[in-house]
């Protein structure tokens, strides 16, 4: 195998998806270009966005977010939707004919329909680097669906407001539009946040809660070792006071939207990091995230996740100083700092990392050609211990193999394996998937544990679960 | 959706390979015939390629046990194979084919094989189930071919064929309608398969193979202990697995209006390492598929007399052990049929005999029954087919090779 092919096999598994059947071979050389090119395309939405809603759409079905006789019209439709749906059911089994689906709440609907169109840009994808990008920053952005069913309504409207228009964009563009974000406010309970100094704290005296502020310190840019104390947290949340969502019990105001309310805002100049920031109402916080975004330890926090994410579990010092410099020097442009990444690649030739369990399923859908089913991919990523938007908490799902390399995990993936190799038609034989789409990036050693095989299933399980598939 | 192997026999119609949705409830309903025969065909894939000398071993012939260290049966004692004919015995997991085999209800066919003479797992079960002279020449099965032959609103034909599994097996799929059931959920991996990924982690990747071999014992253990939470999720290739998917066959097809003819395959034949004796994997599968037998018996019994189940495999295995208490890849094995209509009580064999001479490529026990004539045998007096057309498009090129008649009935 020629040097080149070696390092084009190693770009595309490291920042792609895996290879996809019935792709030219062709199109698999040259992959920085196609990795440029992916840079160059920014943020664009894949087809089928604009069928789904926006957060302020998708919050509106929640009763919440619904003025109350919109609520008590909402109640209605759902009791007899339910009831519809019960005796469609009942009079089908009555026919002895296949019962119609049950009723969906409209929450499930969405979700089900968002994870849908992820999963389907991840199969459409030709390397998969933006995909890639947009799992990594959700994930450091993470939000959690276990929260309830506002957060099922907004997770994937989230990622693709706050997350996808700035994954080839700047740094700070993309903190201010995930702090922000209807979801991340909601999830983090800066939502019920008051001042206790202000207009609303003294009149209702409530207050503040810094639960927002400390995660965005911690975890959104400085990183825990950032160098931060608990006053500068506290100092952050009353900043960012007055950042919320209004809903039914609040003031007037677009209900599901991001609203800066002046009421509630913390009066008074907040000193963060040794920075004192005069009162400028919503224009406060933004500075201060502003100043978060290009400090130093930020930096570092972020170089250090895309080395750990894309390159190795414990990557070099050398390169997360490297990166460091270039997300520094070009002021958070994160393209600068993702081909500082790549251009490092060559230096580190073996695939070292374990794919995350999404990324397993999603290059063995597209290993094998079959098309995404959203249930089972949900089903089957809860299995595999990372259920999609739903991380166990807002530091997201980690990333070294440790997580992933457990014994229980790995005998899911091979349960997994074997299921999709059951159900992909038998029709195409294993060995020739490999050609089509590792060809010779494989070991002598994996093709010939696939040629042995008892079964095209197993052949194909076997492929699945090979080091090859397994490493990126 | 996120149920486990649950069995939803309402849930009937999704539909396999085959394209559109069909569901046979909204099928025309035709009166049964007059004469009253409604007969019934389950084909049985065994993956892996079963070793046809174990499952029915020749205790008769002197070369058996010489062959054989350490997998051979005794015919008196512990583990004693269990008395067919007096050549031919049958292995002691297998009661109730034995008891089948006794009141005349299931018939063997030895040393019997497609025309398939090379050894690749994915190519034999190619030909085993399209029917076909070589690999890769169509998407259809055999099975499948025929139904399409039928008659149009002939019952059998109306009903649609049900294909088990996710993806039902190729012998089911082609033109006319296939129903599909599957067990839902994650299906255990089962031992072989796990073998085979430990044994390219172990060079390689000695973290993973850990990990996965910790994972596997605890699974087991989980398993052994009965732990709820941890309820195994079975796979085609172990008893349970074999059992969830018979009996959601056998329950579907007993339906007054359900499908006459079903398709499933059960895995993990491939006995290359430590195959076992009168215990051991093989013998634990061997009990599965004896299992599936009562399955099919106990859920059909109202129409078991009008019921044929062919057992079939794509090749057999090496008559000698291999260097590891195993079997390789060999040529011809065992078909079983079973079943009310079967005319049984008989080991069917021209027995080419162990011999050192007698051996195909002085290794595997040669063929000397052509598969395909069984088959073609239970087509015309089970299901009423003509001889020409199952020579030509549903087991092309076998003009010269008649039907084996007198299996059914």
């Amino acid at each position: 195998m020629a040097a080149r092919d070696r390092l084009d096999a190693v770009l595309a598994g490291r920042f792609g998806l895996g290879p996809r059947l019935g792709d030219d071979p062709a199109a698999r050389r040259d992959v920085a270009s196609a990795l440029e090119r992916e840079m160059a395309r920014g943020g664009q939405l894949p087809p089928g966005a604009g069928a789904l809603p926006t957060s302020a759409a998708a919050l509106a079905l929640n009763g919440e977010f619904q003025p109350e006789e919109r609520r008590l019209a909402a109640r209605q439709e759902r009791e007899t939707a339910e009831k519809a749906a019960a005796d469609a059911m009942e009079a089908a089994r009555r026919a002895g004919q296949r019962p119609p689906p049950g009723y969906q709440p409209p929450a499930s609907r969405i979700f089900r329909d968002e994870v849908a169109f992820r999963l389907r840009a991840a199969m459409e994808a030709e390397i998969g680097f933006t995909e890639r990008l947009v799992w990594f920053w959700s994930n450091h952005f993470a939000v959690a669906v276990a929260k309830g069913e506002q957060l099922r309504l907004t997770a994937g409207a989230f990622e693709r407001e706050a997350i996808r228009p700035h994954v080839h964009g700047s740094f700070r563009a993309m903190l201010k539009a995930v702090e922000q974000h209807p979801a991340m406010l909601i999830y983090l309970d800066n939502r019920q946040s008051v001042g206790p100094a202000s207009r609303a704290g003294q009149r209702r005296g409530r207050g503040l809660n810094e639960n927002l502020a400390r995660e965005l310190l911690e975890l959104h840019t400085l990183g825990v070792d950032g160098g931060y104390s608990q006053a500068d947290v506290t100092s952050l949340a009353r900043a960012i006071t007055g950042w919320t969502v209004p809903g039914r019990f609040d003031e007037d105001a677009e209900l599901g939207a991001f609203f800066f309310n002046a009421n509630r805002h913390e009066p008074g100049p907040k000193t963060v990091l040794g920075r004192t920031y005069p009162d400028a109402g919503r224009a406060q916080g933004e500075a201060i995230l502003d100043d978060l975004a290009r400090h130093p330890a930020t930096a570092r926090h972020i170089a250090t996740k895309l080395a750990r994410h894309f390159i190795a579990d414990d990557p070099p010092a050398e390169l997360v100083a490297a990166l460091a410099r270039a997300f520094a020097r070009s002021d958070g442009d994160l393209p600068t700092v993702y081909r500082a990444l790549i251009a490092a690649s060559p230096s580190h030739p073996e695939p070292r990392k374990l794919r995350p369990s999404l990324e397993f399923a999603v290059a063995a859908l597209r290993m094998t050609g079959r098309p995404v089913d959203p249930g089972q991919a949900l089903f089957v990523t809860q299995l595999l211990g990372q259920p999609i938007w739903n991380p166990p908490g807002p530091n997201g799902f980690p990333d070294t193999d440790a997580q992933w390399a457990t014994p229980d995990g790995l005998k899911v993936r091979l349960e997994t394996a074997m299921t999709f190799a059951r159900q992909t038609p038998g029709a195409a034989n294993p060995l020739a998937i490999l050609d089509a789409t590792l060809g010779s990036a494989c070991s002598p050693a994996t093709r010939q544990a696939v040629a042995r095989a008892e079964s095209r299933a197993q052949g194909l399980a076997i492929l699945l679960m090979s080091p090859e598939v397994q490493r990126r | 959706m996120l149920c486990e192997d649950e069995i939803h026999p309402s849930r009937r119609a999704i539909l396999g390979a085959a394209g559109a949705l069909f569901a046979w409830s909204f099928a025309p309903r035709y009166a049964f015939a007059a004469s009253g025969r409604d007969p019934r065909l389950v084909v049985v894939v065994l993956r892996g390629a079963l070793d046809g000398l174990a499952a029915v071993p020749p205790v008769g012939d002197p070369a058996y046990v010489p062959l054989r260290p350490g997998l051979a049966l005794p015919t008196s004692g512990d583990g004693a194979a269990l008395p067919l004919d007096g050549f031919f015995g049958l292995h002691p997991a297998m009661p109730n084919l034995a008891r089948l085999y006794r009141t005349k209800q299931a018939a063997i066919v030895h040393a019997t094989a497609t025309g398939y003479r090379e050894r690749s797992h994915f190519d034999g079960q190619d030909v085993l189930e399209s029917g076909q002279p070589r690999p890769g020449l169509t998407q259809s099965g055999w099975l499948n071919r025929a139904i399409a032959l039928l008659p149009p609103g002939e019952r059998i034909a109306a009903r649609g064929a049900l294909g088990i599994g996710a993806i039902a097996p190729l012998v089911v799929r082609g033109p006319a309608p296939v129903l599909g059931w599957a067990p839902q959920g994650l299906q255990q991996a089962d031992d072989d398969v796990a073998r085979r990924v430990l044994q390219l982690y172990d060079e390689r990747e000695p973290r993973l193979a850990a990990a996965l071999r910790q994972g596997l014992d605890t699974s087991r253990m989980a398993t052994a202990s009965g732990l709820g939470a941890l309820r195994p999720r079975s796979s085609p290739a172990d008893p349970e697995g074999m059992a969830l998917i018979a009996t959601g066959a056998a329950k579907l097809m007993a339906a007054p209006d359900g499908p006459r003819v079903a398709a499933l395959a059960l895995e993990g034949w491939d006995t290359h390492v430590n195959a076992g004796g009168a215990t051991g994997q093989l013998a634990t599968r061997l009990g599965g598929l004896d299992r599936v037998f009562a399955i099919f018996e106990e859920e059909l019994k109202p129409v078991w007399r009008d019921t044929v189940v062919v057992v079939m495999t794509e090749f057999g295995r090496t008559a000698r052990v291999n260097g590891t208490i195993g079997t390789d890849h060999g040529t011809a094995t065992v078909a079983f049929l079973a079943g009310g209509a079967v005319n049984g009580g008989r080991v069917i064999a021209d027995w080419p005999g162990l011999g050192a001479n007698r051996l195909f490529e002085g290794r595997d026990l040669a063929a000397t029954t052509d598969l395909r004539a069984v088959l073609k045998g239970v087509l015309v007096d089970h299901l009423g087919l003509d001889a020409r057309p199952l020579a030509e498009t549903i087991f092309p090129g076998t003009l010269a090779l008649a039907p084996m008649r007198g299996l059914v009935g």
